[in-house]
């Protein structure tokens, strides 16, 4: 194991990058997007750096770990480490960082904000990101989830369309709020580990340790999960992000869904389930029963949506659906399924939104389903990435979502037949919304006003071609990512005491190929 | 030394004897200090040239305010009762001092400000002068500029010294009045809007003089039936002989209603928007900042010293209180249209937090509480500094409608606005999320799990007007209308930066400020 604090400086980057953009002169705009793109470069090439020198097999449950005291007299460290888990969500979000800011090339030309503010505060937000999923203290995981919002709201905010600042605010309040009760629940649990062990403390390994009796896990489990509910968001929790999805810019919109919801769910998996499990067992059917009315919720108004980005906004939910359903049958399968599926649905929404965003620049911005037909021929290379996207969006076999939503489905089945199969009716809908949506905006014959579009230009393809890239070579081999997330899920299944379901047939999936590779 | 403290001379007299009071005059160095500078500032207005009275002033109040610092700075660790039981130093009260010495020197550069209104300063010219009369007319044709402003803060400054000292109720009746009687006129100073200036300072004077009253009949009460002022004298009585209810507890809730006028707790809070609104920004500021710590140090020392044996009898009002204060200021803030209002009920707000801290009873709830205090004071003056400098053609632009856009033509200036902003509504990384932390975390170990989940919902709310200020500065497009920001002097620039230095620091670095506040979290008895 190294000694070099590899996610302090990963960290480290982008924040001082963003120091850097921020203080270059107002006129050199160009210079800006430079810099802010050689910046998350210098930081995806750290992390794969670090990736490299990741042990899938540790008996560590972190690596990389770094612990500094930052204020003793609660109890509060700067404490890093990532294990499977934490090291696939860093790397989604340093990957879709310089995606996004390439494809974004021209996003905050025309704001009313300045050019250089948007990517001085697109690379703050990685920051904050990387810390978020790097944190093994939960005083520090808060700070990080909550000083994300900043640079968010300013992203909706300042750069956003018209209903912008409603949208910006109604994020921050229900995040907020969310946030709150996290905070109250979190003192709760300093408080009860003061009471256990004498000394009050964060450290995420001694409170997952702590054996707290029920009622009180009951009470602090509601906290935390409210706030990751409204993060991820599940159903009824969800109604800020079509307006915040709606209202941004197909960057912002792409860090948005694609790694800050992600936080949600990432929080369920790490801090709810092993430090609450009896209260994560407690409550795990009515988490189920939310899972699924948001599965069939989203996909259902998603179905009738007529604006592009809305559409995506609910379809995400639906998705969130399968995630958290993955995570509360209490399944290896299951849990492996969600957090795959949290990569490729990062990969699949940043596909979604970055066509559709290179699509509303080729027409006065407009992100209505209606104003778009027959594309496919002025444009037939970005016909061909949005069918790539919308594919993968469902799940397509040989994309790596499908084996996020396969495996998902697998562990629901192993524990809840009837759940899994309902769940399985969810793709049905998903197929139905996505491949209409290409079909009005696509096929057909040329609306005339749409017949002297330009096709994708150089950047976009290269900012598109990597995330379809990763998302066929994942699909086809998941393998690597599966062997990293594996261990990781196996100490949470230990945690909450949870053993797989006894197959009734033998177990000949491929997951099972797939890991012993 | 011994010179000083061999006090105890006796005076052989043919009926009685009688006792010099010992008193520790070090210990109350930094009370003289300010108070004998109060005094020369007095003659400096009586004798001074007119010309030279301004430095003058400055040096004398900075000069004092500073040597009072190091003073308190050298007494840490003390801890001890002198002038007769009267006056307790111990570790709150040094905290309280120090905290108050430092930021009424911010308070002091805001009012010294002269670059920032074209006509000199914040003050009236001669305040003796009718609003809209020919002599004001005449005074302001002139250029007069007046230094009367100093020696009310100096007695106010020194009243607020002794304030959380008090370890009687007489000395601290006498500390509230002297620390309020200055602010009384000292608000009624505005050079514009003068109408709106007086009139606060009248409503300000009334309301406080009737709250003087409540705590003044109160002590009374408390005297009839413990038959002392002195704190650790009732609280001795409160043991010894707890059956007579009626008598102390109608007592505490006066006593109690006098304090909770100068933090501004709801139901007592209705003076607070005017006068936050009609008195000079520089005032407000200084005000806002100050009285909250000398006031909450005064209430800290008379619940958990004199009171703390009928904590139960206390305690649910000090919920209501609390709660009451946290929710009402946070929806009423929502609706105000004027940046001072809406600070003011920010503050009421504010001072529900602190409560919640207060309300904990535990060594940790007044730690927590002393450490929101320094945060709040160090946002507070920040955020008024800045309001001092946002103007238009007619003095302050305090109407929010005038602060949209704001970003745009001062991205600085908006930027730190927002940062007090953030810190006031608790987000991480800011002074005011370790604070709201500190004072939730002391309430939940002491049980008030309830409190704290209501404090989070207030949290909430008024971090909706919060982000509003920062919604209107960044997401609106400027109008005609917007103001722009006058570049202020050395005086207002060194407040300002000093407000967000802190606001910041506290925030990421806490601990050493933590560990001040958690070893200076013991009241001597």
């Amino acid at each position: 194991m190294t000694t070099f604090p590899w996610l302090t400086t990963l960290g480290l980057v982008p924040l001082v990058g963003s120091i850097v953009v921020a203080l270059l002169p107002r006129g050199r705009t160009l210079l800006a997007k430079q810099v802010a793109l050689a910046i998350a470069l210098i930081t995806l090439g750290l992390t794969i750096a670090m990736a490299l020198q990741f042990q899938a097999d540790s008996t560590e449950p972190f690596q990389f770990v770094e612990s500094h005291p930052w204020i003793p007299s609660f109890g509060i460290s700067y404490s890093v480490g990532v294990d499977g888990i934490g090291l696939v969500l860093v790397a989604l979000a340093t990957t879709l960082v310089p995606v996004v800011i390439l494809a974004g090339w021209h996003d905050a030309d025309d704001s009313r904000g300045t050019v250089k503010g948007y990517f001085a505060l697109i690379l703050v937000l990685e920051t904050l990101m990387i810390g978020v999923f790097a944190a093994t203290d939960v005083f520090l995981f808060y700070v990080f989830f909550e000083a994300m919002l900043i640079p968010v709201y300013f992203m909706i905010g300042r750069y956003g369309g018209v209903q912008r600042s409603y949208a910006a605010v109604k994020f921050l309040l229900y995040s907020l709020l969310g946030g709150l009760f996290m905070l109250a629940s979190m003192i709760g649990l300093y408080v009860v580990s003061a009471q256990i062990t004498g000394t009050g403390t964060f450290d995420f390994l001694t409170l997952a340790g702590l054996e707290i009796d029920e009622t009180t896990q009951k009470m602090l489990f509601l906290g935390f999960f409210f706030a990751f509910a409204i993060k991820a968001p599940l159903w009824p929790f969800h109604t800020w992000l079509p307006d915040a999805a709606a209202e941004s810019k197909p960057g912002t919109a792409v860090l948005l869904i694609g790694v800050l919801d992600k936080v949600g769910t990432f929080g369920m998996i790490r801090y709810c389930l092993p430090i609450f499990p009896a209260a994560s067992s407690f409550y795990a059917p009515i988490v189920i029963g939310m899972a699924l009315i948001g599965i069939f919720y989203g996909a259902f108004v998603a179905l009738s949506q007529t604006d592009m980005k809305r559409l995506f906004a609910y379809s995400s939910m639906s998705h969130f659906g399968f995630i958290a359903l993955g995570i509360f049958v209490f399944t290896t399968q299951g849990q492996a399924g969600s957090v795959v599926y949290m990569v490729a649905h990062g990969l699949s929404t940043a596909l979604l939104f970055l066509t559709a965003g290179f699509l509303m620049t080729r027409y006065r911005g407009s992100s209505t389903i209606a104003d778009y037909e027959g594309v496919n021929k002025p444009a037939p290379v970005l016909a061909g990435f949005f069918l790539i996207a919308a594919l993968s969006s469902l799940a397509l076999p040989g994309l790596v979502s499908f084996v996020g939503e396969f495996l998902v489905l697998l562990g629901t089945f192993e524990r809840y037949i009837w759940v899994g199969a309902l769940a399985t009716l969810g793709i049905v809908i998903t197929a139905a919304y996505v491949l209409r949506l290409y079909q009005r905006t696509m096929t057909g014959p040329v609306k005339p006003e749409l017949s002297g579009m330009k096709d994708l230009g150089g950047r976009e393809v290269t900012a598109l071609v990597p995330i379809v890239a990763l998302t066929i070579i994942l699909g086809l081999f998941p393998a690597p990512i599966l062997n990293v997330i594996n261990p990781a899920v196996d100490r949470v299944m230990q945690s909450v005491g949870a053993t797989d379901p006894e197959p009734t047939v033998p177990l000949s999936s491929a997951v099972v190929e797939g890991t012993d590779k | 030394m011994s010179a000083l403290t061999s006090a105890a001379i006796t005076v052989a007299d043919t009926v009685t004897e009688f006792e010099l009071p010992s008193i520790n005059y070090s210990a109350i160095a930094p009370i003289l200090i300010i108070f004998g500078a109060a005094v020369v500032s007095v003659l400096v207005e009586a004798f001074a040239p007119r010309r030279a009275r301004r430095p003058l002033q400055l040096v004398l109040v900075i000069g004092s305010v500073i040597a009072a610092l190091v003073v308190v700075v050298s007494l840490a660790g003390t801890r001890l009762v002198t002038a007769e039981g009267a006056i307790a130093v111990d570790g709150p009260t040094l905290v309280m001092q120090g905290t108050l010495l430092v930021v009424a020197l911010l308070g002091a550069l805001l009012m010294a400000e002269r670059g920032i209104d074209p006509q000199g300063d914040a003050f009236a010219p001669r305040a003796s002068a009718l609003p809209g009369s020919e002599d004001e007319r005449e005074f302001t044709e002139r250029g007069y500029l007046q230094t009367e402003i100093w020696p009310f803060f100096l007695f106010a400054l020194m009243g607020m010294l002794i304030f959380p000292a008090a370890n009687d109720l007489l000395l601290m009746f006498i500390a509230l009045e002297v620390m309020s009687l200055p602010l009384y006129l000292l608000a009624g100073m505005a050079r514009r809007r003068r109408l709106l200036s007086q009139e606060a300072s009248l409503k300000y004077f009334l309301l406080g003089a009737f709250s003087s009253a409540f705590f003044l009949y109160g002590t009374a009460m408390l005297y009839g039936y413990s038959g002392t002022v002195s704190l650790p004298g009732i609280a001795e009585a409160l043991t010894a002989k707890p059956s007579e209810a009626s008598l102390v507890t109608i007592g505490v809730a006066l006593l109690l209603v006098g304090l909770l006028f100068k933090i501004a707790a709801v139901p007592f809070h209705q003076w607070t928007p005017d006068v936050y609104q009609g008195a000079p920004t520089a005032v407000t500021g200084f005000m806002a900042a100050t009285v909250k710590i000398a006031a909450f140090g005064a209430l800290l020392r008379v619940l958990y010293v004199g009171l703390g044996g009928m904590r139960w009898d206390w305690e649910p009002m000090l919920w209501i209180i609390a709660i009451l204060t946290m929710l009402v200021g946070s929806i009423v803030a929502i609706t105000q249209t004027d940046i001072k209002r809406m600070l003011a009920y920010s503050s009421i707000a504010q001072a529900g937090f602190i409560l919640v801290g207060v309300v904990a009873v535990s060594r940790e709830g007044l730690a927590a509480s002393m450490f929101y205090l320094i945060a709040y004071a160090f946002t507070t003056i920040g955020a008024f500094a800045i309001v001092s400098m946002v103007r238009d053609a007619s003095g302050e632009a305090t109407h929010l409608s005038k602060w949209a856009g704001l970003g745009k033509k001062s991205p600085l200036v908006a930027g730190i606005f927002a940062i007090f902003m953030l810190a006031l509504a608790g987000i991480p990384l800011t002074s005011g999320f370790i604070a709201k932390f500190g004072v939730f975390t002391a309430a939940i170990e002491s049980g008030a799990t309830w409190l704290v989940i209501v404090a989070v919902v207030a949290s909430l709310i008024a971090a909706f007007f919060y982000a509003r200020v920062i919604v209107l500065m960044f997401f609106s497009e400027p109008t005609e209308e917007t103001a722009s920001v006058v570049v202020p002097s050395a005086f207002t620039t060194i407040a300002l930066a000093a407000g967000a230095t802190v606001t910041i620091v506290l925030g990421i670095v806490p601990q050493p400020v933590l560990e001040l506040v958690s070893n200076a979290d013991v009241f001597i008895r």
